[in-house]
């Protein structure tokens, strides 16, 4: 059997598959389904300062072979999230990755500072890419500059390793690969969703209330693909890819490109299961191709 | 306990204007209750690609089956409407928190009010209530006649009273006409329909003691996603509530309609 244990920057991952942050809300609902010291890692949905209620519904909309959503980063605020939440995930064997969000860099730099200190909580994930929030993170993602500041600034405060989630929706997500890595990150995840937008067929008018919604499931895969495929190429800095996974061979063919380890978003969704299946596949698939380490796979297509 | 079940499909029957009747049969039938309902993945492919929640109209635990009624029409109840006997369908559930059945005491009075394609639910409930002795009123607002099912099913657990916007069928107008006129003596209602129906309920019998299921477009169906939350009033601690894992079914004067 293949050996799937991968380490990152703060992470000892006993495999490379971790649900995505806000695919999964804080491991609860899961747990009822399946031991979540099972999964390699939990990115947990993104935390705020002040609790957050998000969008107006309907806030979500299926389109095809995917789905947008406009949450709008509902949390119960940092203050929950340190006295609930995460000590009642420390019962798992499994790291935390603390997704942070925020409006100003102040914002970020305040629950960094302190949901760091929380003792299973492995990795901060900066949330500069949802595109749902007004005046929200994704003016951090759009904006190189910008970009490295508030990564210099999270970094100052944080007692773990910083990863930074890119967004799609730049014109050049290279270069604000590469901001994140002079500012210091430890390591990048990617995608976020694309923004989009579903029409009512009989009224005309976008269906889900805040208007446009991120587009996430396999329909945005090939996309995450080319960019991982780039930023591999640009940064030395490891990278979590994301975007569409739904089975193993998604998995191989992210880490091909460049991750060294696989979140899976929407897929949690549509089947609960997901990804205790995925790690159960992986092995297998790793076998066919006669792979012995995973760390193998790592960037295989650029070789 | 909620469990992932490919389940049989026994029997598949049309049995109004686009409303089909399905009995799925399988494990997953001994954990449900009245008012849960379950996630349907109608394809094994991307498209559709979420689940499409549906609610449980009938339970029989002996022979494993459950029975669900729905309106095709979109994609997904579209295709489901197609599956034919014998074929196997990808099922997550029971989910949600159903009618409390024991909320009646027993030889008390049960009010029953559903809107459309929220009347199944209401069926399973009325035979738990009848098994306890409960009498059970049902009174049923439809669109039109032709989307009108169940009324004989429902008279023989109850007095049973059909209305019609259009007039076709039953009294012309909404429920609430017809409750207006009826006047019925009960303890608790439950309900199920659409929002502005639900709203009517609570302000008509504020005194009462009710229980209504809501309907939300849900995304997981076990609350992870937040897409189905509502907003609740201020008699609850919570600032929120998610229709799909704390309800569908909540006590009246919980959401905010």
């Amino acid at each position: 059997m293949s050996n799937i244990s991968i380490q990152l920057p703060g992470l000892e991952l006993k495999n490379p598959i971790m649900p995505a942050s806000g695919c999964f809300g804080f491991g609860r609902e899961f747990a009822n389904l399946y031991d979540l010291s099972k999964l390699g890692a939990i990115m947990i949905k993104a935390t705020t300062v002040e609790p957050r209620f998000g969008n107006p519904t309907p806030r979500v909309a299926e389109t095809p072979a995917g789905m947008l959503n406009a949450i709008g980063l509902q949390n119960p605020g940092l203050e929950k999230v340190m006295s609930e939440e995460l000590p009642w995930l420390e019962r798992f064997d499994v790291p935390i990755i603390a997704n942070v969000a925020g409006s100003l860099l102040d914002d970020y730099v305040d629950v960094a500072r302190e949901i760091s200190k929380a003792p299973n909580v492995k990795a901060l994930e900066l949330n500069i890419s949802c595109p749902n929030v007004k005046q929200g993170g994704i003016t951090f993602g759009t904006d190189a500059v910008v970009a490295r500041q508030l990564v210099e600034a999270v970094k100052a405060v944080s007692k773990v390793p910083v990863y930074v989630k890119l967004s799609p929706n730049v014109t050049n997500i290279v270069e604000i690969a590469q901001a994140v890595e002079i500012g210091g990150a430890d390591g990048i995840t990617m995608i976020n969703t694309l923004v989009g937008m579903r029409l009512d067929e009989r009224t005309g008018k976008p269906v889900i209330a805040n208007g446009t919604g991120g587009l996430s499931g396999p329909a945005v895969k090939p996309v995450a693909i080319r960019m991982v495929y780039e930023v591999y190429k640009a940064v030395e800095i490891p990278i979590i890819g994301m975007g569409g996974v739904t089975c193993a061979q998604d998995v191989i063919d992210f880490m091909s490109a460049g991750a060294s380890a696989v979140a899976v978003g929407t897929a949690n969704f549509v089947d609960p299961f997901v990804c205790p299946k995925i790690i159960e596949e992986l092995p297998k698939k790793l076998d066919e191709l006669g792979i012995e380490s995973i760390k193998d796979l790592i960037g295989r297509s650029h070789r | 306990m909620i469990q992932q079940e490919r389940m049989t499909v026994v029997q598949q029957e049309k049995i109004a204007k686009n409303i089909y009747e399905l009995t799925l049969q399988g494990e997953i039938v001994q954990d449900a209750s009245p008012g849960q309902f379950v996630h349907i993945r109608v394809s094994d492919s991307f498209e559709p690609l979420l689940r499409r929640p549906i609610s449980i109209a009938n339970i029989n635990k002996e022979s494993r089956e459950f029975t669900l009624i729905y309106r095709a029409e979109g994609r997904g109840t579209q295709s489901l409407s197609q599956k034919q006997i014998g074929d196997e369908v990808d099922v997550l559930g029971p989910l949600g928190n159903g009618f409390p059945v024991d909320a009646v005491p027993k030889g008390g009075t049960a009010l029953l009010v559903g809107g459309g394609i929220g009347v199944p639910p209401l069926y399973e409930l009325s035979k738990q209530l009848k098994a306890r002795d409960v009498r059970t009123i049902h009174v049923f607002g439809f669109a039109t006649e032709d989307v009108t099912f169940y009324e004989e099913k429902f008279s023989t657990l109850g007095d049973t009273h059909y209305v019609t916007v259009d007039g076709t069928h039953g009294t012309k107008g909404f429920v609430t006409d017809l409750l207006e006129e009826l006047t019925p003596e009960f303890d608790t209602f439950y309900a199920c329909g659409p929002l502005p129906m639900l709203r009517a309920l609570e302000n008509f019998y504020p005194e009462k003691q009710g229980f209504l299921s809501f309907e939300e477009r849900m995304g997981c169906g076990i609350g992870a996603c937040f897409a189905c939350v509502c907003k609740t009033t201020d008699k609850v601690e919570k600032d929120y509530v998610k229709v799909c894992s704390d309800g569908p079914v909540f006590a009246k004067g919980v959401v905010k309609l």
